[in-house]
């Protein structure tokens, strides 16, 4: 492409174009967008990649530490395998202590028949990513307390926080539009009493109403109702930074020469709005959105850690942070705490692309 | 009316008392605590195929007179008379909605900063295209020739439709907006401080531009501005406002030439001299202090505080807009008395 051309390309850009060039040159953000993405796929299909059941329990085997996937046996070369695991209770501990049998060897195999799942909760499989033939296990991260595999529960408890984000934040992002979008359109009491509440609602000690709120959820109610439960308690916080934002960028480009220019041109309220306005600051939402959705994943967290979010028998990050609550628990068994670093990860991911989206959103700067 | 000035062309547009004031609100309620009187009770008359400066501080209410025209605010009091083709007057102050459409064709408006006025959203096509699609219904291949006359009309090259703003310059842009302007073929064109963000080379290519279209389609300019030289350059009459008010108003030659405010000389002892061997003649006329607030003016004439000529009378009536004769007006008690200087081979 000659120079000219280039600088041609560059005078037709669009916005969206602009932005996603600008976005692409941010490495950390691409980074941040390829966790994510990886993150996202393995929750979605989280029953295909697990080996196991989450419920399946494998009474002898508990607190197992991380089984080593070897290539190597009696000095040779084979496919990757795992070897068999005898559990003995020890006569001067009373711990339950693991040993390889090396005389049993169990390959590892892909695309393998196991426990009945339903892809998307449609369509019928029992085809599982990898396992082991009869009678070998593979418990990759270990299994915990009473012999469940770690790994699957943790691709199961993605799914729940990854969601419990997403869905906390479509909610915040409704609520936060609509209010805000009355706000600053409509200016004077409405905009007065929003903000008000708004202010109200971020004075609040956030841990503590969390707390207040989901200790008033019915201990009865099913895990999906708990769940939906949990999220919206996250989001009445979650909106409140959203709301403002759109009612500030609303406030702003109401002024500007060109919405003027359009209301001069002949164009209607709704129609500035939607190809004025709206435009101006759908960037800017992306960017809030992509650095509040780790807040609620946080939120989560915490409550679940707690014991006031999600209750077990469900899944999450933070249920599975519960069993490593006590200094025993992280010392015997370290690799309950893998949960922890996936938090971490995520968060970091979802501030690393929110920071590139923020540095791409205005190409106009 | 007050007095019209006998010019031989017609009127276009008469604002008659025009009043914009703006509520300021305090506490929780937002109970109504005054008023910013922007434009505070206007009498003036724009002329058809003339170009008419409005001039004055910034903060005078000569945007807000501009945007009051073109309706983009409603105006608080006065009427807006608007002389249509056929000879019968509407005031446009009183109009809404559906009735207010054929006026939006005819009274258009170009902005001050080229870069705030383009949707940096919208490609050349959409921005100059919006007033076309809307009142004349057209779209696709017609709505792009259109727009691509237009564009050639105020020197832009038709093969640009598709970019976006950010390719072009600031000169361009401001012909883009002119072209926007014009895209309906106007009758009346707000210019608001139209060249006042260019580079003083770009200027003059608008400003001739202005004049070129000015022939060609018959139209008639309020030209909002602060630079005189500009002022000096394109308009026929000039009128000069101070806090809402209209202090002075009058033929170019005559206003430039034997100013009869003490404000609209103050101005204009401020005017660049290109002429160094003329800039030692002619006292510059400091003003002090800042222009008054409009919400809360002074007493008797508004210009008072800052008038070196100023005696009690001043601090204490008002002065009206009066007739000098020969269409000159003026807001001053001793108008004819006050040897004011103005400037030499205007």
């Amino acid at each position: 492409m000659t120079r000219s051309q280039a600088e041609e390309a560059h005078f037709v850009a669009s916005q969206w174009q602009l932005i996603w060039r600008k976005f692409r040159r941010h490495r950390l953000a691409r980074l941040g967008a390829a966790v994510i993405a990886t993150f996202v796929v393995l929750a979605v299909f989280a029953e295909f990649w697990s080996p196991y059941d989450i419920y399946e329990r494998h009474t002898d085997l508990v607190h197992l530490p991380p089984q080593r996937v070897r290539l190597l046996h009696a000095g040779k070369l084979h496919r990757p395998f795992v070897y068999g695991v005898t559990s003995e209770r020890s006569t001067t501990t009373f711990f339950l202590e693991f040993s390889e049998d090396r005389s049993q060897r169990y390959p590892v195999r892909f695309f393998v028949q196991g426990a009945d799942y339903k892809v998307l909760g449609l369509f019928p499989s029992d085809i599982h990513f990898f396992g082991v033939d009869e009678p070998g296990v593979i418990h990759l991260l270990g299994t915990e307390s009473i012999g469940r595999d770690v790994l699957s529960r943790i691709l199961y408890a993605t799914r729940v926080s990854l969601s419990v984000g997403l869905v906390g934040i479509a909610i915040s992002f409704i609520l936060g539009c609509l209010l805000g979008g009355v706000s600053g359109y409509f200016g004077g009491a409405p905009d007065m009493i929003i903000q008000r509440i708004i202010e109200f609602l971020q004075n609040i000690p956030q841990i503590p109403l969390w707390m207040a709120l989901s200790a008033a959820l019915p201990p009865v109610w099913p895990i999906i109702q708990v769940y939906f439960g949990i999220t919206i308690i996250l989001s009445i916080f979650g909106w409140t930074g959203l709301a403002r934002v759109v009612r500030g960028k609303l406030l702003a480009t109401r002024e500007e020469d060109y919405v003027l220019a359009a209301k001069i041109a002949g164009s209607g309220e709704s129609r500035i709005m939607v190809r004025h306005l709206l435009p101006s600051f759908t960037s800017y939402l992306i960017v809030s959105i992509t650095l509040a959705i780790p807040q609620m994943i946080l939120g989560e967290t915490a409550l679940s850690f707690l014991g006031i979010g999600m209750r077990p028998p469900a899944v999450s990050w933070g249920v599975l942070l519960q069993q490593a609550q006590n200094i025993r628990s992280v010392t015997l068994y370290p690799w309950l705490i893998i949960p922890a670093l996936l938090v971490i990860l995520t968060v970091l991911a979802f501030n690393f692309l929110g920071d590139g989206l923020r540095d791409a959103a205005d190409p106009y700067k | 009316m007050a007095s019209s000035p006998p010019t031989a062309t017609r009127p276009l547009l008469e604002l008659e008392q025009l009043k914009m004031h703006f509520p300021i609100t305090r506490g929780l309620l937002h109970r109504v605590v005054g008023h910013v009187k922007a434009v505070d009770g206007v009498d003036l008359t724009v002329h058809s195929g003339e170009t008419l400066a409005l001039v004055g501080e910034s903060g005078c209410g000569k945007t807000t007179l501009g945007r009051c025209v073109v309706r983009i605010y409603q105006p608080t009091g006065g009427a807006i008379r608007y002389r249509d083709e056929d000879g019968s007057f509407a005031d446009l102050t009183v109009l809404q909605g559906a009735s207010l459409r054929p006026y939006r064709r005819a009274v258009r408006m170009i902005f001050q900063d080229p870069y705030a006025s383009l949707n940096p959203r919208k490609t050349v096509l959409q921005i100059v295209g919006e007033s076309l699609r809307r009142h004349d219904n057209i779209g696709g291949v017609e709505l792009e020739q259109r727009v691509a006359e237009l564009l050639r009309r105020v020197g832009l090259r038709p093969e640009y439709i598709r970019r976006y703003p950010h390719a072009f310059s600031g000169g361009e842009r401001q012909r883009i907006g002119v072209a926007r302007a014009l895209a309906l073929h106007p009758r009346l064109v707000i210019a608001d401080e139209a060249v006042s963000a260019l580079d003083v080379s770009v200027q003059a290519q608008i400003l001739n531009l202005l004049q070129e279209l000015q022939a060609e389609f018959d139209l008639t300019y309020l030209f909002v501005a602060h630079d005189l030289s500009v002022v000096d350059y394109i308009s026929d009459r000039v009128a000069v406002m101070y806090v809402g008010k209209l202090v002075e108003v009058g033929s170019r030659a005559r206003v430039f030439a034997m100013p009869k405010h003490p404000y609209t000389e103050a101005l204009l002892s401020a005017v660049p001299k290109p002429d160094p061997r003329l800039r030692s003649a002619g006292a510059r006329v400091r003003l002090s202090g800042d222009v008054a607030d409009p919400a809360n003016p002074p007493t008797g004439c508004y210009f008072h505080p800052r008038c070196r000529y100023a005696q009690d009378r001043c601090a204490v009536e008002a002065p009206p807009l009066r007739e000098l004769g020969d269409g000159h007006r003026v807001a001053c008690h001793f108008a004819e008395e006050l040897e004011l200087a103005g400037v030499a081979g205007a």
